[in-house]
């Protein structure tokens, strides 16, 4: 089974990294991107076959270590 | 004293802080490979700065786990002294020894230079050798050094003086310029409620020796040597 997670900040805090992009891409006369933010892609696969443990086991991965939950939230796609 | 310097994959700041405790303040030092599970005879322990495994993910957040990280968790249930200094902070943070987290600097820049930083607290281990309100030199070095917490969090910092440094002027004045990074409240270092474990991020093993030409770090470590030492003294006595 393939995990595909997305980990991004959380609402409300700064992100100077999409604030440069979104500069950017104003620059380059794309005028109508806003509220640009950027996030973190992470792909792994799960030797579980069984649906439930899977997320369960994803959803532990994400808490533990591939998202700070203090700033950031992840959402994820089993397949 | 015998102080333990941790070594993770990636720490490049272990000598320095071995240099100034052992030859600049004349104290035993430990370097402490990050696999290792005990803390025994250890007076002090420093979670130095570098780039812990290459900041991969988030800075520090690998190392948090790192096995030498549950005696140092168990050392600061203790009571006993823990300094984390920039990614040392960080992987504080990251391990839930102190509140908080980092964010990328405000201006997405690797600041690398000498800030002023304002002793808020004058009243723990680590700066009963500073005036309250002294302003100390330090120079700082870190692309993540932009302190985050919630309100709440924040509030209850502040009520119980755990934030111990801030960015200052050169005067001592708090201003938001005077912040290199974003840090909220210009926050540069702050302790647990405990006040046993303290994070910074500017770097006071750089500053500890007059050749120097800046001692202000040097406070901070003797600050804990001193401390240590009178300890120690009290429990001989006992």
């Amino acid at each position: 089974m393939k995990a595909k997670i997305h980990v991004t900040l959380k609402p409300g805090i700064l992100d100077p990294q999409g604030k440069a992009i979104e500069h950017a891409l104003d620059s380059l006369k794309f005028k109508h991107a806003a509220n640009v933010r950027v996030g973190k892609y992470i792909e792994l696969d799960l030797q579980e076959t069984d649906a439930t443990k899977a997320e369960a086991a994803v959803k532990a991965m994400c808490e533990k270590l591939l998202a700070n939950t203090i700033i950031e939230e992840y959402r994820y796609e089993l397949g | 004293m015998n102080i333990g310097v941790v070594v993770f994959p990636g720490s490049n700041c272990d000598h320095d802080c071995r240099y100034v405790f052992r030859d600049v303040l004349g104290q035993d030092v430990t370097m402490v490979w990050h696999k290792e599970p005990s803390l025994a005879g250890l007076d002090a322990v420093i979670l130095p700065g570098g780039f812990s495994y290459g900041d991969y993910l988030r800075t520090g957040a690998i190392a948090r786990f790192s096995p030498v990280m549950q005696a140092v968790k168990q050392f600061a249930a203790e009571g006993k002294l823990v300094l984390g200094i920039c990614n040392g902070f960080q992987i504080l943070l990251e391990a839930g020894l102190l509140p908080g987290a980092m964010l990328r600097n405000k201006s997405l820049h690797f600041i690398c230079r000498e800030t002023y930083v304002k002793v808020e607290n004058a009243a723990t281990p680590f700066t009963h050798a500073c005036k309250p309100g002294q302003v100390l030199k330090i120079p700082i070095a870190h692309a993540d050094g932009n302190y985050y917490t919630d309100p709440v969090t924040l509030a209850g910092l502040q009520a119980n003086a755990q934030i111990i440094f801030r960015y200052c002027t050169v005067d001592g004045t708090v201003t938001p310029g005077s912040c290199p990074n974003g840090s909220l409240d210009n926050i540069a270092g702050l302790c647990n409620a405990e006040g046993n474990v303290l994070g910074m991020m500017p770097h006071p093993e750089r500053c500890a020796e007059a050749m120097l030409g800046n001692e202000d770090g040097r406070l901070i470590l003797a600050s804990m040597v001193e401390g240590l030492k009178k300890t120690k003294r009290a429990e001989a006595v006992i």
